[in-house]
């Protein structure tokens, strides 16, 4: 490896700081005119000197039913998905059913499929089984958007079981089932949370299924929410932006929390 | 979003499940099958019928009341001409094609450039790089909604840093004028679009053995003639993926122009995505938005297949 002199270094420290000034701008001035008083703010000071809250009070107040209707959905929706997911996974990994090859080349085809085609057949679908505007819809057309990713990288994950662990297993007695359930799953706890994590997101961003799906002012989730407020003439910009501050939350925290899974879900089998 | 894909694409690549414990006893078939059927079942309603019945759908003539009266008869190939004789379809077909052009090339340079720029050691480098994740990660409705107030002619903070610094004569219409605002919404997604890139392309930079740079630097090569002699070939395959993956998630864009521009002004950054919305849910001539859609479908496959072809040349070179 080339010995970088420390000058150098610190050179690299400063352009990093500047190339992250620059490209978190937007997100700084969200929270920015989230932070600043003033509903009208024809121009806003560059720095939140007298902070206050009012604003997130007054998007909680408005907004927090669809903040709820959003995590309940994101929620629903990864359990929906693990659920089909990993059992799957594990089938397709090590079954050797016929078929298999198939059934992963059709996964990898789904990711083609764009959303709003999904939505334009499955709106007529959704009103003959009376799942529009339900939150069970919206739950079962949000894991849609993490199935084939939770799907591919949980069979990556599982091929590399040691198979010899799952033998012993089923000598010991436990069928199929149960071996998988308290073997394999705990193995796989790492590519299980980066699936759930990925899933939550993709759900939680989720505005076309959300704005599909929905006819009436039923389920709303967070995203929705702040489209149908921009569509009406904005007047409390603060209001919107400390909601998009709160909606914005759950990715922080991942980055805090979960960078490792988050790292690997994206780099997820692409790169080899 | 891109990522649904990135774990999807090489898998497919890898070999397929060895076929030993498959078939003895234990469990027996049906059991197996338990495991897999139902992510199958699910795949098949919420993927498989969707692309069949949008494929009956565009030849079916759908109005406002088909609802009520659930009669949707078939008419033929009157959805697709009028379709392709609507000028919003031709131009939202452009748009489409320059929206994506546009986001990739911008999307990966940027992300080429840092990619490489963060593969130098210094201290913070980790750190930056986790922290430029959060521009993808924010919901999309949710950042074009702050680039819509940043981008906002009177009172944007973008035009008052150009006026302010002289860089701009007068405050740029950046979304008001059918003139700039494909080119703004460009802008935006390039900026959503750049974390992704950097850290695959990271990624594949990480891979490439350090040896070679070592032994083209004995040979006297500069850095500009190391980096496209032996890094850029070496990174040939990722780069591959990252393009086609971003290929994919673009041309289908709608929740950036739905809340940056909702297709205006004058139709000017409608999309193949948002057209096939506004048919269909708005108009509710759900037969013309599916042909749209499948367009649409049409395109993607189109590059989904150069891909694939591209990839296993890749692959088969590999081995």
């Amino acid at each position: 490896m080339r010995h970088t002199s420390a000058p150098r270094r610190h050179g690299n420290t400063v352009i990093a700081v500047v190339i992250l000034v620059i490209l978190l701008f937007p997100l700084y001035w969200m929270v920015n005119i989230a932070l600043q008083p003033g509903e009208g703010l024809a121009s806003t000071d560059w720095f939140p000197v007298d902070a206050g809250l009012g604003n997130f009070r007054r998007a909680l107040s408005s907004q927090g039913g669809s903040l709820a209707t959003s995590l309940v959905v994101a929620l629903g929706a990864v359990v929906v998905c693990l659920a089909l997911a990993a059992p799957a996974a594990y089938g397709l990994a090590r079954f050797g059913l016929r078929g298999s090859r198939t059934i992963v080349f059709g996964t990898l085809i789904t990711q083609m499929v764009p959303g709003i085609v999904v939505a334009n057949a499955l709106y007529s679908a959704y009103v003959d089984l009376h799942l529009v505007n339900s939150v069970l819809g919206l739950i079962l057309a949000d894991a849609s958007l993490g199935l084939p990713f939770s799907l591919v990288l949980l069979r990556a994950f599982m091929v590399s079981i040691p198979r010899e662990v799952v033998e012993a297993a089923l000598v010991d007695g436990a069928n199929r089932f149960t071996a998988f359930v308290r073997i394999v799953l705990p193995m796989s706890r790492n590519a299980l949370i980066t699936s759930g994590l990925f899933t939550f997101l993709f759900a939680w961003s989720d505005f076309m299924f959300a704005l599909t799906l929905n006819t009436t002012d039923d389920v709303k989730p967070v995203t929705l929410s702040m489209y149908e407020y921009i569509g009406a003439h904005v007047s409390d910009w603060g209001a919107v932006m400390a909601t998009a501050v709160v909606s914005a939350v759950p990715a922080a925290i991942l980055l805090v929390l979960a960078q490792k899974y988050v790292a690997a879900g994206i780099s997820g089998g692409s790169v080899k | 979003m891109t990522i649904t894909a990135t774990g999807a694409a090489t898998a497919g690549t890898r070999p397929p499940a060895e076929r030993t414990t498959g078939g003895r006893g234990r469990g027996g078939g049906l059991l197996r099958w338990c495991f897999v059927a139902p992510a199958v079942l699910y795949m098949l309603a919420f993927f498989g019928y969707p692309l069949v019945r949008n494929i009956l759908m565009s030849f079916q003539h759908y109005t406002p009341r088909t609802y009520f009266t659930g009669s949707s008869p078939f008419n033929g190939l009157g959805n697709w001409r009028a379709v392709f004789s609507d000028p919003l379809f031709t131009g939202s077909l452009w748009h489409t094609l320059v929206f994506t052009a546009g986001s990739l090339l911008g999307q990966f340079v940027i992300g080429l450039a840092l990619a490489v720029f963060f593969s130098r050691r210094f201290r913070l480098s980790g750190f930056a790089r986790a922290v430029l994740l959060l521009p993808w990660l924010v919901p999309m409705v949710v950042t074009s909604i702050v680039w819509r107030k940043l981008l906002d002619q009177d009172t944007g903070v973008i035009n008052t840093v150009l006026t302010g610094l002289h860089l701009a004569s007068g405050p740029v219409p950046w979304l008001s004028s059918p003139g700039v605002a494909l080119l703004s919404a460009i802008l935006v997604n390039v900026w959503i679009g750049i974390p992704f890139n950097m850290v695959i392309l990271y990624g594949g930079l990480q891979e490439i053995p350090r040896d070679l740079h070592e032994a083209a630097a004995l040979d006297g090569a500069g850095a500009w003639r190391t980096f496209r002699s032996v890094t850029l070939p070496m990174l040939r395959p990722v780069v591959t993926v990252v393009l086609v993956l971003g290929f994919m998630s673009t041309v289908k864009i709608l929740d950036l122009i739905l809340a940056l521009t909702a297709g205006g002004p004058a139709d000017a950054t409608q999309t193949l995505g948002t057209v096939t919305y506004r048919l269909s849910f708005e108009q509710l001539d759900f037969g013309q938005g599916a042909v749209v859609g499948n367009v649409l479908i049409a395109v993607s496959a189109v590059f989904a297949v150069l891909y694939l072809r591209a990839n296993r040349a890749d692959f088969g070179r590999g081995k």
